[in-house]
């Protein structure tokens, strides 16, 4: 009866299986001709899954019921939280890129498959509820994102992206699979309500907080938070934006949500342990990703400098290790999403008149004379990523910082607020480039319409219009904390 | 006082119009502008005569439960409304006087100036804190937008360094008012006025709202940016920053360091003093040796707001209705300074005070406005500027002669370089042959200019049109804040040459007579 059950309960990720390996056999059969077709059908599939996922999310699923295979895996409303924003994100991936792919002739036909296994593997990520199921998934996920990131062969910035991201990913790998051996090494389990019941006590014996270490410094490097974050730059730079699309929003919703569930339920019984580490990385990041983003001329570094940033303030909730904290940091993704969506939308739609990417931003100059819509979104995304109210990316800071103030972190609080002003100057600095500079009418590629409506839509959301969904994000969010902590 | 939203409207009225002006045109962008200001000063009028003078504390207020966390909560009291009308009535004016200066992107320009409008009557309806902290913070946007697309030469430094300094002023207050809300388990600020955190609490949360207002009033030493956004903003970005922006300060002080910081306002009011009395002689003496015109009202309007300064933390009642005299009279004048700027800049494009001279010749008309307008900027009686400087020094004095003797010289000097800049500008020698061939006003500069002197010399001949609104809030904050009050230094006592203790005894019975 439990395998019933249990499969009842992985549906959509048996669905995502299934229908990939459908896909892989006519992506085999009818080639690169089908790209654009298996896209749309990948897409279709990721519908499919979400609406799979949604009832537990708004039906606030929690408790034993939502746990499959013995424990090992977890169908609860906060893995419904991840799995709709990795699902949304993944389509939107699936449905910008024909567009980018098509003018280098390498619309390839593995690509939705690749984005479909590599949702999958995160979709297992943020309900794993076992080490082993959580590296599982992970790797899942990283083998795909791998080739993704390298998947224009000819070009050597993508070469160097792909190879970069897998060395230092698979070292990263290997870091947290040490780390997973020692902590099942000293607690004598790999559940994650194995790991809490051993470590009920709050104190660790020293080979645990070993491996709680290494886990967490793995768990950093996919989550690009400083001091493990040198490779977003390149990576971010050097892969197809489509992918580092991907990337921005996917892939840090998984590995976020993962981090949350390991250090919230696996190590929830002992805070005290890792919040130090979780503050440390936090003002770390804040800083590094707002001094390193300074200097960069391309719109896709600074991005990549501005995510780092902004998981620095995402782990200011996690530092807080309560539920009001967990459900801030979910409503903080769920913004973020949006704004990386709108950013790299954006992005992609700059292009010159022959199509060529325009990426440096000093060729972005008086992009507001030229282009006024694009300018004014990516104004907005912008000062959205600051956090400067009215804009929709504030209330994320909003909701984080008070929840570190109801924690008690003042101090932390402030700290990060105040560093984020560092990061106001280079979102101003890009700002002021298409505003206040005189045009150089560079950018005058035609946009495609799924990019234009994508745009609005994300648009629309970042705008002070998104505080009207506050309610009812702050519900879904409220569900998904709730399910995290429930016992 | 029917339950429809006015305060809504005055808020939406703005938003639509700046949405209607992004696709426009520069004519009809600037037509549509002019119409919804107006619309707007029409509809802060009705508010005006609507509201009940001596009424309720909280009038026009709305409440919806739009948003987690904070609710779409309005409502004014007498001080803010009188800074809304302020609001209202430069608004047309700001669009008269960009009519023919804006060529450039117009309609963004105007669309910018609508938001602004919106976000500063925000700023005085809002009820509730967090609602209140993102008009605040919103403003930067279109403010930045307006200084570095329209400005002058060094538009992008100045326009860096007023989002930089505002904002970094402001975060530590949000950290405050999640801690006030945590502490006090609302968000609404007439609930928050009536709070009293603990001491110890109220020492650090004055201080984070401090520095955010400090910025933006601007105190010294922390006013730098004042004068390079001043400068650099076109002459309608300039009357609004003086006219309305720098009252947020101000009213953030009255709405939110004194009521809800009581203790720790008097614990600290040394300081503001200091700091005020530093501004007064500092800034006023580096306004004696400018060059540019814009830049030396930009520092009087650094020693008028420390004045204002001074006023609200002489802990009384006439310090407090000084300051809020001088903050409207100091709008009405110094928009009028800067738009008086703009009419001549407009005409020779340079703000160098040696390029202009004798201008009373060929511009008589001007020169007289001009003149009204730097008579009410010294704080001659009869204009606005007196009765404000009069009443804030006299609270002052009651609560430290030394402050208010200090800050009397502001007065002196305030005269000093006002006339030696009348002085330099209007009369003496037509030492340049294009500033002596300028023509005198047009229509639409004597449609500006006229509602202006007329305002100020209604202020300043009776006041009491101004204060009566005020009256019983000002009396209720200054009930508030009675019990923290520093002890004055210079209250007079008649003597009655009885020993001490024989002294308090008699007044003892004196009271007790009296309450018979």
């Amino acid at each position: 009866m439990e395998l019933v059950r249990s499969l009842h309960l992985v549906a959509g990720e048996e669905l995502l299986s299934i229908a990939g390996l459908i896909l892989l056999l006519w992506a085999a059969w009818a080639g690169d001709k089908a790209a654009r077709a298996i896209s749309i059908a990948s897409v279709a599939v990721l519908t499919a899954a979400a609406l799979i996922a949604a009832p537990a999310l708004c039906g606030a699923a929690m408790g034993a019921d939502t746990a499959a295979f013995f424990g090992q895996y977890r169908a609860d409303a906060f893995s419904s939280f991840g799995k709709l924003l990795i699902y949304a994100s993944a389509a939107v991936t699936l449905i910008v890129a024909p567009a980018f792919f098509d003018r280098f002739k390498a619309m390839r036909a593995e690509f939705p498959l690749l984005v479909l296994f590599a949702a999958l593997g995160m979709g297992i990520m943020v309900s794993a509820t076992d080490l082993l199921t959580l590296y599982i998934g992970l790797e899942l996920n990283s083998l795909a994102s791998y080739v993704l990131a390298a998947l224009l062969r000819n070009d050597e910035r993508s070469a160097e992206s792909g190879l970069k991201y897998f060395v230092l990913g698979s070292l990263a790998s290997g870091i947290l699979l040490y780390g997973v051996s020692l902590t099942y090494g000293f607690t004598g389990t790999t559940s994650f309500e194995g790991i809490r019941a051993a470590i009920a006590g709050g104190t660790l014996s020293t080979g645990a907080v070993f491996g709680m270490v290494f886990v967490f410094a793995g768990l950093a490097f996919k989550i690009s938070a400083a001091p493990f974050h040198m490779w977003t730059p390149d990576v971010y730079e050097g892969a197809p934006t489509p992918v580092t699309t991907f990337f921005a929003t996917a892939s840090k919703v998984s590995a976020l949500a993962l981090l949350m569930r390991v250090s919230l339920v696996a190590f929830g019984a002992a805070p005290q342990a890792w919040q130090q580490i979780v503050i440390f990385a936090a003002i770390l990041s804040i800083v590094i990703g707002a001094l390193g983003a300074i200097g960069q001329d391309n719109i896709k570094r600074l991005m990549a400098y501005s995510s780092i940033n902004n998981v620095g303030f995402i782990l200011i909730g996690l530092a807080c290790a309560n539920q009001p904290g967990a459900a801030a940091m979910l409503i903080y993704i769920a913004i973020y999403v949006a704004m990386s969506v709108a950013g790299f939308v954006a992005i992609l739609m700059l292009r010159d008149e022959d199509g060529e990417p325009v990426e440096s931003i000093a060729e972005l100059a008086g992009l507001s004379k030229t282009r006024p819509g694009l300018a004014a979104a990516l104004a907005a995304v912008m000062f959205s990523l600051a956090g400067i109210p009215p804009l929709f990316g504030f209330w994320g800071k909003f909701v984080v910082f008070q929840a570190a103030v109801q924690a008690n972190l003042v101090a932390l609080a402030a700290i990060g607020i105040a560093a984020s002003v560092i990061g106001a100057f280079y979102y101003l600095k890009v700002v002021k480039v298409m505003y206040f500079d005189e045009a150089a009418d560079k950018v005058r590629g035609k946009s495609e319409l799924a990019h234009g409506v994508l745009l609005v839509i994300a648009s629309v959301f970042i705008s002070p219009l998104g505080y009207l969904l506050t309610n009812w994000l702050h519900a879904l969010a409220g569900n998904a904390a709730a399910a995290l902590f429930h016992a | 006082m029917s339950g429809f939203p006015i305060l809504s409207l005055m808020l939406l009225v703005p938003l639509v119009g700046a949405v209607a002006c992004l696709k426009a045109g520069r004519e009809q962008a600037r037509m549509i502008a002019l119409v919804t200001t107006l619309v707007d000063l029409a509809l802060g009028a009705v508010l005006w005569t609507q509201f009940d003078t001596g009424g309720a504390q909280w009038q026009f207020t709305e409440r919806a439960n739009l948003f987690a966390g904070f609710s779409w909560a309005l409502g004014i009291d007498g001080i803010a409304l009188v800074l809304i009308a302020l609001t209202v009535f430069l608004m047309p004016i700001c669009i008269g006087a960009s009519w023919n200066s804006i060529e450039k992107r117009a309609g963004e320009y105007y669309a910018a100036f609508l938001l602004m409008e919106t976000l500063m009557i925000g700023v005085f309806a809002a009820q509730d804190l967090f609602l209140f902290y993102i008009m605040f913070e919103a403003g930067l946007i279109p403010m930045y937008l307006i200084i570095g697309i329209w400005g002058g030469a060094d538009r992008i430094y100045a326009s860096y360094k007023f989002f930089l300094y505002t904002l970094l002023g402001s975060v530590l207050m949000l950290i405050a008012m999640f801690w006030m809300v945590n502490a006090a388990g609302t968000t609404d600020i007439p609930t928050l006025m009536q709070y009293d955190f603990p001491p110890q609490a109220q020492t650090w949360l004055f201080l984070a709202f401090f520095a955010s207002f400090a910025v933006k009033m601007p105190m010294w030493p922390v006013h730098t940016w004042l004068p390079d956004a001043h400068v650099q903003a076109p002459t309608a970005g300039s009357v609004i920053l003086a006219g309305v922006l720098l009252k947020m300060g101000g009213y953030g002080f009255i709405r939110f360091s004194l009521p809800m910081f009581p203790v720790a306002s008097a614990q600290f009011a040394p300081l503001v003093w200091g700091l005020s009395m530093a501004a007064v002689v500092i800034t006023s003496l580096i306004a004696l040796v400018q060059h540019d015109i814009k830049k030396l009202i930009a520092y009087s309007s650094v020693a008028h707001m420390a004045i204002v300064t001074i006023g609200l933390f002489a802990f009384n009642v006439q310090g407090l209705e000084g300051s809020m005299l001088i903050m409207l009279s100091h709008g009405l004048v110094a928009g009028a300074l800067f738009l008086g700027v703009g009419v001549i800049y407009d005409r020779l494009h340079t703000r160098e005070i040696d390029r202009y001279g004798g201008l009373a010749i060929n511009m008589p008309y001007f020169a007289l406005f001009f003149l009204l307008f730097t008579m009410a900027s010294i704080g001659l009686p009869g204009t606005s500027g007196f009765v404000g400087e009069f009443l804030s020094l006299m609270g002052v004095y009651q609560a430290s002669s030394w402050v208010a003797l200090v800050c009397t010289t502001g007065i002196i000097l305030g005269a000093a370089y006002m006339l030696y800049l009348y002085r330099r500008v209007i009369f003496g020698e037509q030492r340049h042959a294009d500033a002596a061939a300028m023509p005198d006003l047009d229509t639409r500069e004597w449609l500006m200019m006229v509602p202006l002197g007329l305002v100020v010399l209604w202020m300043g001949v009776y006041p009491e049109s101004f204060l009566a609104p005020m009256r019983k809030d000002i009396a209720t904050l200054d009930a508030r804040v009675a019990v923290a009050a520093p002890k004055g230094d210079a209250q007079v006592k008649k003597g009655t040459g009885k020993p001490a203790a024989e002294h308090e005894a008699a007044e003892h019975n004196d009271a007790h007579g009296e309450a018979h």
